[in-house]
């Protein structure tokens, strides 16, 4: 099992025909990831890496049963894109897009809430690398091959920094149940908690690794959730100890404006809620087998 | 992005908030000459610069003569400005603002940001305006009132009203400070901002309610939409190399350490910078080439690293995914010689997508690179490094 996608996971991809989304069409499909559609706005009825494309999602979804979509749109045009997406009944939204505007994903996270709790979609990102399930399915932009299958949960805010924790955890033969990149940004869809639930009823993620950075709330919340309900082992890591207080760390969400937002306060409230901590980010590896051992 | 107190005000005003009457000026002689043209009695030369904690800092004049203007003036322009905000080494005042200073009764504080936990827009008032936020926070929590804004369909009168009856204000005060809570909001979000504080807003004698001091940040990823934003942006305000790898899209922030960074992706770029310090050095920048390193954009790295002379190692660590390793692997190469890169031990860290052929071009450039195989091996390299020429 893993979570979000498997190998069946109908995906469609919003922006197929652009360049960034054509070559990365590709390498999902040569990943092995089910996809069954394209989308670009004119560019209906022709086909691309031979998959259909449509001119609407809600084309796309009827046609082919997409139950999932890929966002490679412009950030002026991405918060459209995403809504469009949850108005065609897409049930995993994933938005790779970096540079949208802070005040349209507050529209998009407000007309989520016109779908009821159980029919409303996941959004992971934007700003972020995707998600990956090893062996199964790739939804993101990662080098599908530095992931091994296996018993890990993974979630990162940032894209690089969960390669390398992917690369970490291969080293030392152990692999990834799913990989989630949640992304970078101040005002994002999904976070580390959203996929702790999912994780935590997985059988087959026996760990889950959560890899923050410096500002925002997330991380004290998920810590805070993981104490109290949370059954397997969580090793944390947050990025930013050397970053200075008001100055913005290339994601638009990584700054220190806030109490609680630096590194050093959110790893002592993980520590304070039982996570074990990576002590730096070389051993994120050799810290989760630790962890692996012990349980 | 940041603009000045005078760039806010126009902001503000053109959305309905009273402001006194103000003019920027770029000599004393024309600080003079807006005093006059100004009319009033007394003025305040305000130093324009990116940062608060002026007043304490000697950065706000008060003047009753026009010679005075002018000698406030000459003693503004030109100098650095230190603030308990600005860093020591202060920012350059290039502007001032001559406003008309009129006697005031009260001092109230408005203010407005992107709330992230709520993904809304909150609205912060207080009595005792004048003072930090942060200081009334810790002294009066009681005495701060709020305000969340429903995305939908934005700040209502009524949360406006609440709010100006809240602050104890007469009803001609409420209705002129309900039209100033709702013309700040409309500024804030008509212009993508992410921050508006008004501190203090005035309330005068004759029931006039005016903002004194104001300060706006705006959403970097928005500015595609605010050409108007965009054309007010003073690059006198930020580091020179900040500026400079803005212009080539790079994400630059410089640090006082010496081992320069040169890293994609911004976390990974955080966990270098923490490694380094970890291994027992000290990172000298913040440095995220992006997700496709391309060779023009790491020879730009280099350029921007180098050019801080603190730097005494330069440390670049590139997680390859759809840019393969071979690829960065020549732009190192080039860049260095390029850039003629001498006396500065140089250690690289490639690892993901065609790592083998990418160390192999390292190696056989005959340029005399550090090459390191992990983050951790990275890091002490260059520390070592560091040890070896300091």
């Amino acid at each position: 099992m893993s979570i979000l996608i498997d190998e069946k996971t109908p995906i469609l991809i919003q922006g197929i025909t652009g360049d960034k989304g054509s070559f990365h069409a590709k390498e999902m499909i040569d990943y092995g990831s089910n996809v069954v559609a394209g989308v670009t706005p004119g560019k209906g009825g022709k086909t691309h890496h031979g998959v259909p494309v449509f001119n609407t999602v809600r084309e796309a979804v009827r046609e082919t049963g997409a139950q999932a979509s890929i966002t490679f749109v412009a950030p002026a045009f991405c918060a459209d894109a995403i809504m469009e997406a949850a108005d065609a009944g897409v049930r995993l939204i994933c938005s790779i897009t970096d540079g949208i505007p802070a005040q349209d994903m507050m529209k998009v996270k407000r007309y989520f809430l016109r779908f009821p709790k159980d029919r409303r979609p996941m959004l992971v990102g934007p700003n972020c690398a995707g998600i990956i399930s090893p062996g199964k399915a790739m939804l993101g932009i990662m080098p599908g091959h530095i992931y091994k299958q296996g018993s890990v949960g993974l979630i990162s805010r940032s894209g690089t920094l969960g390669y390398e924790a992917a690369s970490q955890l291969k080293e030392l033969g152990l692999g990834i149940s799913t990989s989630v990149g949640i992304g970078g940004d101040p005002i994002n869809g999904s976070s580390f908690l959203d996929h702790l639930v999912l994780f935590d009823k997985d059988p087959e993620t026996e760990a889950v690794l959560i890899i923050g950075e410096i500002g925002g709330p997330q991380e004290a919340e998920a810590a805070a959730w993981i104490k109290e309900n949370f059954s397997k082992p969580v090793i944390g890591f947050v990025a930013g100890l050397t970053a200075p207080k008001g100055r913005r760390m290339g994601h638009a969400g990584a700054i220190i404006s806030a109490t609680g937002d630096s590194a050093a306060e959110k790893t002592e409230i993980m520590k304070s809620y039982g996570l074990t901590v990576a002590p730096n980010p070389a051993e994120f590896g050799s810290t989760v087998a630790k962890v692996l051992r012990r349980a | 992005m940041d603009v000045h107190e005078y760039q806010a005000k126009e902001i503000l005003a053109a959305h309905g908030v009273a402001i006194p009457p103000g003019t920027v000026a770029f000599s004393p002689d024309q600080a003079v000459y807006a005093a006059t043209e100004l009319g009033g009695s007394h003025w305040v030369v305000k130093a324009q610069i990116h940062a608060g904690a002026r007043g304490k800092a000697g950065g706000v004049k008060f003047c009753r003569t026009y010679h005075e203007v002018q000698q406030a003036a000459r003693d503004l322009l030109g100098k650095r400005l230190v603030t308990a905000q600005t860093g020591s080494e202060g920012k350059p005042v290039q502007r001032v603002y001559v406003e008309v200073a009129d006697p005031f009764e009260r001092e109230i504080y408005l203010g407005y940001v992107l709330d992230r936990k709520l993904e809304r827009v909150r609205v912060i008032a207080s009595k005792h305006g004048g003072m930090e936020i942060e200081e009334i926070a810790r002294t009066m929590p009681d005495e701060i009132l709020q305000v969340i804004v429903e995305p939908a369909v934005g700040l209502q009168q009524f949360q406006a009203r609440e709010l100006a009856f809240q602050l104890g204000l007469n009803l001609r005060q409420v209705s002129r400070a309900v039209q100033t809570i709702m013309g700040a909001y409309r500024a804030f979000r008509d212009n993508d901002a992410t921050m508006l504080e008004i501190n203090p807003l005035v309330v005068t004698k004759d029931d006039k309610v005016l903002a004194l001091d104001a300060k706006m940040s705006f959403d970097d990823n928005a500015l595609f939409r605010r050409r108007n934003i965009v054309d007010m942006n003073d690059p006198s305000q930020s580091d020179p190399r900040e500026a400079q790898a803005h212009e080539h899209s790079l994400n630059y922030i410089g640090l006082d350490g010496e081992i320069g960074c040169i890293v994609n992706g911004a976390g990974l770029a955080m966990a270098t910078m923490d490694m380094i310090k970890h291994a027992g050095g000290n990172p000298a920048n913040f440095l995220d080439v992006g997700g496709g390193a391309s060779p023009e954009r790491v020879a730009t790295a280099f350029r921007l690293v180098l050019s801080d002379r603190r730097v005494k190692v330069v440390l670049v660590n590139i997680f390859a995914g759809i840019n393969r390793c071979d690829w960065v692997a020549q732009g190192v190469v080039d860049a260095v010689r390029q850039e003629k890169i001498e006396g500065v031990p140089l250690v690289v860290r490639l690892a993901g997508t065609n790592v083998e052929a990418g160390k192999k071009i390292i190696s056989e450039s005959g340029i005399p690179i550090i090459q390191a195989d992990t983050l951790a091996d990275a890091a002490q390299k260059a520390v070592a490094a560091w040890q070896s020429v300091k």
